[in-house]
């Protein structure tokens, strides 16, 4: 009998809400909307004490609140939301190419610390990143990222110029990467102190230099605790690899029937099994075919099979955005995606089979997932 | 005593049953009515005005019988009605917001 609980974060366009289950992952119990109104872009569990959350909650009236809770979602608390960047903060490009002066919008992204739950850093938009370590109540800027000499020249991608994610590698504190919309992927070895891009082998034929050192549009970056020298990644168009931790990158798009997508994840416990949710171009935003499938590849890339079954297959014109896939650690590995459409779709076996857990929710943003004990 | 009725969100962010009523130190301003409000309720800071420069969030308006206050200046006194609490002031979410941010979230 597996005593395990798997509890799901699901940050929509109009609150958020937390599914939880046993092991089996049959049966459901659904809480929420919490926040309700308010648009939650994401929401992450401390690896270090499941029961501490936090929330980036958000309003185009009100702007940005940071929720905590220390009961597994129970209960929340407001938490610091004040995000201002260190010292004066510069220009960016805005989409015309003219200067334009940073400013704090929104969080994008959550990462709880691995062993602190205390520390967690946040991706905001404009482009920085953010660290606190006192459970959320203050915010500093890790200023070297924006620092790196390439700020002046990042542009937003069509969803803004947004950090929306951040992997911390579990064999060395002192590295991050991170990666923004129309960056590109950033890594330091320094705990934060110092960025460099690590774009080198990524092509986008969109923008002016196609193998710049930054203004690639990233969509997400995934990686396996097992071998955070491997990382994937879903590009605006383009599923890349990288095996020297971004140093250099190479195509494994295979035989995906479009390569322009948002969301990949690695599967808990085989590294080289990977999911990617192809979406038909940069301009329909919508599975190929009405047809929602998830592609997953055992051969760490190039080499891609269709998983539909339990999937609409027809007439299916919903989005999956770049934060809305996550796995669980069970024996079984269970993947996780939501969508626009506001279904969360789960599978209990490795993408062999698919049902909705919920679905008729507010748009899904994001989809996390805590395995516990 | 100046009584301040805020919106829905924010009452439930700030778990406010219905309107505030507030002491305020010297004369009764927006800033000065929202100093106190923020001094009660920090969870506020940062949803009606920016924390650092202070200004009005673009999609928020402050009324005062039936006056739109948002563009006087914010150490103008408050009309003698909400002084004396017979007016509240009013912070409202225009209708209006939100849009954007709904749309970018998408690519």
């Amino acid at each position: 009998m597996c005593m395990a609980k798997v509890r799901v974060l699901v940050g929509t366009r109009k609150g958020a809400f937390i599914l939880e289950s046993d092991g089996k992952r049959e049966h459901w119990d659904i809480s929420g909307p919490h926040f309700a109104g308010w648009e939650l872009y994401h929401l992450k569990g401390s690896p270090a004490d499941p029961n501490r959350l936090y929330a980036s909650q958000c309003s185009g009236w009100f702007g940005q609140m940071i929720q905590r809770s220390d009961d597994g979602g129970k209960t929340w608390a407001p938490a610091g939301n004040q995000f201002v960047y260190d010292g004066v903060p510069g220009t960016h490009q805005w989409y015309d190419g003219k200067p334009r002066p940073w400013e704090f919008k929104r969080v994008w992204h959550l990462e709880p610390s691995l062993t602190d739950p205390d520390t967690v850093y946040a991706g905001v938009e404009d482009a920085a990143l953010f660290r606190s370590t006192d459970a959320g109540a203050t915010w500093q800027e890790l200023a070297g990222l924006r620092g790196h000499g390439s700020g002046p020249h990042w542009q937003p991608g069509a969803g803004g110029m947004c950090l929306h994610t951040i992997l911390l590698d579990p064999g060395d504190p002192q590295r991050i990467f991170i990666a923004i919309s129309a960056a590109g992927a950033f890594r330091t070895d320094d705990g934060g102190q110092t960025w460099k891009p690590i774009n080198q082998g990524l092509n986008s034929l969109y923008i002016p230099d196609p193998t710049a050192e930054v203004g690639h549009c990233v969509h997400r970056i995934a990686m396996h605790s097992s071998h955070p020298q491997v990382l994937f990644m879903q590009k605006h168009w383009d599923v890349m690899r990288s095996d020297d931790a971004g140093d250099s990158w190479h195509e494994i798009s295979g035989n995906l029937p479009t390569d322009f997508g948002f969301v990949i994840d690695v599967h808990a416990h085989e590294p080289e099994t990977i999911y990617v949710v192809p979406i038909t171009s940069d301009s329909l935003h919508y599975p190929p075919e009405g047809t929602l499938r998830v592609y997953r590849s055992r051969t760490g890339g190039n080499e891609w099979e269709a998983l539909s079954k339990g999937l609409p297959q027809s007439d299916c014109y919903v989005n999956v955005l770049r934060d809305a896939m996550a796995v669980d650690s069970l024996d079984s590995c269970g993947v996780y995606f939501g969508t626009t459409g506001g279904q969360v779709y789960a599978s209990s076996d490795a993408g062999d089979s698919w049902k909705p857990i919920v679905r008729d929710l507010p748009g899904v943003l994001s989809v996390e997932v805590q395995t516990l004990a | 005593m100046i009584r301040v009725v805020l919106p829905a969100h924010l009452r439930t962010l700030a778990r406010i049953g219905g309107e505030v009523k507030l002491e305020v130190e010297g004369p009764a301003t927006v800033r000065s009515v929202l100093d106190a409000l923020e001094a009660l309720y920090p969870m506020l800071r940062g949803t009606i005005r920016d924390h650092v420069t202070k200004e009005r969030r673009p999609f928020v308006r402050f009324f005062a019988c039936e006056e739109d206050l948002s563009h006087d200046s914010t150490d103008a006194p408050l009309p003698e009605a909400v002084v004396k609490a017979a007016e509240p002031l009013i912070v409202l979410g225009a209708i209006a917001g939100g849009k954007l941010s709904l749309l970018e979230a998408s690519a």
